[in-house]
């Protein structure tokens, strides 16, 4: 990355305009043009320093709902809980974490009540309980990872 | 916003919070925004109203939190931030709605959530997702928190990620 692709990776992840030529005005800012700007970030984007660019939806507000669960497995039995628990189409990300809560995923369904279904599924099909972390409370600033 | 039914909110005037058209800009945009000069007239022609429109719809939904930002996602092992630690605390319930945006607020925190307690096994009532470019880094951020929780800090623990099991992005449906 020379200086302006950083520049380019901090100004994107401030926020984009609403405007009728958005790359334009970030552009001007960055002391480039809107040609230069476009072809930067498909090339960011394909060299995969970027994962994605656009709008951020927030899934709860669009009516669907998420929750993040763990789970203790044993270490013997791990391999085979995670192949049930990802079968699940709703279970969107799961990590592995050192901890004695061991395996944490989120749940991304179209209803609240759906959640509650899933986590019955799992526990049924693993043996193992799940714990639902629902976020009471979110303290959303947003990250920037600076370069 | 009030919750009425499974699925659907409401805006407290009882308006619903988006119609088809708001959702078909969603379904147009949730890989990302067009590389063209005019990114929202594409998403204008695609969706079958005016650029005007869209850019209303849009502006909208950032004011009510259905769009969090229009922004890039880098990715973060690509920048270097190799380290990722889900640092978990146990601070006073009453104390939370003070010291959760604190701590978001740290550059170095990605999200930060308050969640429920699962006692005894789990006291921890508070998440932040900490990112450095090693665990030394993570270390001395988690650190930093505790510093800034002073008494409150009733107890923590870092969970750091060994491997990714699942990953998919969130979609929605038409």
């Amino acid at each position: 990355m020379d200086p302006l692709d950083r520049a380019i990776v901090n100004r994107l992840q401030d926020g984009f305009p609403v405007s009728e030529r958005p790359y334009a005005e970030v552009a001007a800012e960055l002391g480039t043009n809107e040609e230069e700007l476009m072809r930067r970030i498909d090339a960011l984007l394909a060299g995969g320093t970027l994962t994605r660019f656009g709008p951020m939806y927030h899934a709860e507000r669009m009516g669907g709902a998420l929750t993040l669960a763990a789970m203790q497995v044993p270490e013997h039995d791990f391999e085979r809980v995670a192949v049930l628990v990802n079968a699940h189409p709703e279970v969107a990300h799961n990590y592995a974490r050192e901890h004695t809560f061991n395996m944490w995923f989120v749940l991304a369904t179209e209803t609240p009540r759906e959640i509650d279904r899933v986590i019955d599924a799992i526990e049924r099909e693993t043996g193992y309980r799940v714990y639902d972390m629902p976020k009471l409370e979110e303290f959303f600033v947003g990250l920037r990872f600076p370069v | 916003m009030t919750y009425t039914q499974p699925g659907v909110y409401v805006e407290e005037r009882g308006q619903p919070l988006l119609d088809a058209t708001d959702r078909a800009i969603i379904q147009a945009t949730q890989e990302g925004l067009p590389r063209v000069a005019r990114p929202y007239r594409a998403v204008a022609e695609q969706v079958g109203v005016s650029a005007e429109d869209v850019m209303a719809r849009m502006r909208r939904m950032l004011v009510s939190g259905v769009i969090r930002r229009i922004a890039a996602v880098p990715n973060h092992y690509a920048l270097g931030y190799r380290a990722n630690g889900m640092s978990v605390w146990n601070v006073p319930d009453d104390e939370v709605r003070e010291l959760g945006p604190r701590v978001g607020a740290l550059a170095f925190v990605s999200h930060c959530y308050h969640r429920p307690r699962h006692l005894p096994r789990w006291p921890y009532n508070l998440f932040a997702m900490v990112h450095g470019r090693g665990r030394a880094e993570v270390d001395a951020h988690v650190a930093e928190i505790a510093r800034l929780l002073g008494d409150a800090d009733r107890g923590h623990a870092v969970l750091y990620s060994t491997r990714i099991l699942k990953k998919t992005g969130l979609r929605i449906g038409s």
